[in-house]
């Protein structure tokens, strides 16, 4: 079994985001980038099930800049087994993302795609759900727990009120949610070995996508400031400051 | 122009996210339709039915819309589509599951989370777990839109629009199928709707801490249970009760942060609460940069003594 997993660079979570003055974006000059959280978890789940001799093949795509060759090998760290970058630098819409990974598929002929339920800059949680629609594909997304066996996958998702369970018979769709596993870190010989994976290097003309948006950004913006309130000595301070000033006891 | 809200529902029960969303459509301008896809679902349509400013209500029912898998509803939502300029789904777990398949399937992008209807092609939404907000144009010729509902206020009932039964759209053959469901009944409010939440975190140190410390400061102010994702990972409370940027997006009235750092993921779920009460033994947490009200100190023996002040 053949295992896609797409994997986005984005700014690391622990960054504090900075809107630029002149509201065309928020900056990313100098600042950390690491591979989407959510990617590492898909990313993990498809190389335990290349341990497990589930999946024979884990494939790392990426669309994005040049720098997203290294999102790439740290899914090879991780134990991907070679990677394909669609190089961009256009910020590439959902829409247009799902119509790149659905013509990738059409070369590699997955049977399993894992991947992360939102990226945690756009955070739109929706190429997911889009790519398995262009391939009319069935979708489980929001997953804490996969099991695969004789074709179909088992898939618990993570929805209000509890967990649902599915059965989806593949080729599918999964996409990972946080509780699905603990990513591991690579270790140095890993590191090393990833070094010397094969990387593809396409662009979005090579898959005949047109990667121009339909959605205009007009700006970015910061959000209203929340000020600072005031420390209360004590529980009946606070109560009475909640039941008089505040108005809301 | 018409809109079609994707109604947030249980079969039983019309979700509180719904009249919000009808509100987010409102601002669109046009005639305003509901499709309550479900099975046995009667009583959500009849709920949807009495919302104020809805021309009419069309229900669908298949087993599979009964558990409102993504294929079943989207393959629905889409026959239904020429007929619409505009599709609102409130950016529940439900809706956010099938909304992209249905803008895909139309060939558009989504315009995710929206906070703010500009005009009827201009929209504001939350990226970078809400530090920074973008304002998008759209020029697809049909717009699929989840709202997010704690933006807007629902409307009132009062209306009485006609039910009218429309097509499941037949199962085409690649579809999910459904195996079951562990879904916990609480007798508290809703987590997404509720006007006062109570929130603890990664301090609790177990499941047990949790109940004992948590639920009855929540169930005395007859609020919501919320956690952060750390309580959630470490299992001190379920999955459903993660406020945050990948969790739950909560603005009630009151909230009270317990022995929660305040980590950005947490606050993208929180901070457009009304008012913010955080309780934490170390003055210097993130938390108390967005609290009204702050108390540094053990929650070992803030929360009983709030428990008593409360009476
Ligand atoms: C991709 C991604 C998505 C995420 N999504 C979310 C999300 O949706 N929601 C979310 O919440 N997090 C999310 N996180 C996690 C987030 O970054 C933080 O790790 C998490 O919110 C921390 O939870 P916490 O505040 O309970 O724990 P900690 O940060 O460990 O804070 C515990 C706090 O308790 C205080 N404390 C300890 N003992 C006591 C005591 N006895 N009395 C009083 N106070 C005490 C400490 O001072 C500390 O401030 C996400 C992270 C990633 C990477």
């Amino acid at each position: 079994m053949k295992v896609l997993v797409p994997v986005k660079r984005v700014i690391d979570y622990n960054v504090k985001v900075r809107v630029k003055p002149d509201q065309t974006g928020v900056d990313l000059a100098n600042v950390k980038m690491s591979m989407n959280p959510f990617d590492e978890i898909a990313t993990e789940e498809a190389v335990r099930m290349k341990e497990k001799g589930v999946a024979t093949e884990v494939i790392a795509v990426s669309i994005g800049p040049v720098q997203a060759q290294e999102t790439i090998r740290t899914a090879l760290a991780m134990g991907a087994d070679r990677g394909i970058l669609i190089q961009t630098d256009v910020d590439v819409d959902p829409l247009a993302v799902a119509k790149l990974l659905k013509a990738v598929i059409a070369e590699e002929n997955p049977d399993l795609v894992v991947m992360g339920k939102q990226a945690i800059d756009g955070d739109n949680n929706a190429v997911g759900q889009m790519l398995a629609a262009l391939l009319d594909w069935p979708q489980a997304t929001f997953a804490s727990k996969i099991e695969v066996a004789d074709g179909k996958a088992s898939v618990t998702r993570e929805i209000d009120g509890g967990l649902q369970t599915l059965e989806v018979s593949l080729p599918a769709v999964i996409t990972a949610d946080l509780r699905l596993n603990e990513p591991r870190y690579a270790s140095l010989p890993n590191i090393m070995k990833a070094k010397k994976k094969e990387i593809a290097i396409k662009t979005a003309a090579d898959y005949g996508v047109d990667v121009a948006s339909k959605l205009k950004v007009l700006k970015v913006t910061e959000p209203p400031k929340r000020s600072a309130g005031v420390k209360v000595e004590n529980a009946a301070e606070l109560v009475a400051k909640l039941k008089t000033e505040a108005g809301v006891l | 122009m018409a809109v079609l809200v994707v109604a947030d529902h249980t079969n039983a029960a019309l979700g509180e996210a719904t009249a919000k969303t009808v509100a987010a459509a409102q601002k669109l301008g046009g005639d305003i339709d509901i499709l309550v896809a479900g099975q046995g679902a009667r009583p959500a349509a009849d709920a949807a039915a009495k919302l104020a400013g809805v021309r009419k209500v069309l229900l669908a029912e298949s087993d599979a819309l009964g558990h409102q898998l993504a294929e079943a509803v989207t393959d629905t939502v889409v026959s239904l589509a020429g007929g619409y300029d505009a599709i609102l789904i409130p950016a529940t777990s439900a809706g956010k599951n099938y909304s992209p398949r249905i803008a895909a399937k139309l060939d558009v992008n989504q315009i995710t989370d929206v906070i703010e209807v500009v005009s009827p092609d201009t929209f504001v939404r939350p990226i970078y777990a809400g530090n920074a907000l973008e304002t998008v144009q759209s020029s697809d010729a049909k717009k699929v839109i989840t709202v997010r509902p704690t933006a807007f206020k629902p409307v009132a009932d009062g209306g009485s629009a006609p039910v009218e039964t429309v097509a499941a759209a037949p199962a085409a053959g690649r579809e999910a199928g459904f195996v079951g469901e562990e879904v916990v009944k609480s007798d508290r409010p809703e987590l997404a709707g509720a006007k006062i939440v109570v929130s603890g975190g990664r301090a609790m140190g177990s499941a047990e801490e949790f109940h004992r410390v948590i639920e009855p400061l929540a169930d005395k102010l007859g609020a919501a249970v919320g956690a952060s994702r750390a309580a959630v990972d470490a299992g001190y409370a379920p999955n459903d009760y993660q406020v945050g940027q990948t969790g739950k997006v909560v603005a009630p009235d009151l909230y009270i942060a317990v022995g929660i750092s305040g980590a950005i993921q947490h606050l993208a779920g929180m901070k457009d609460s009304k008012v913010i009460v955080a309780i934490n033994k170390d003055a210097d947490a993130p938390i108390f940069q967005v609290a009204d009200y702050g108390i540094v100190g053990d929650y070992k023996t803030v929360v009983p003594e709030l428990m008593a002040a409360l009476g």
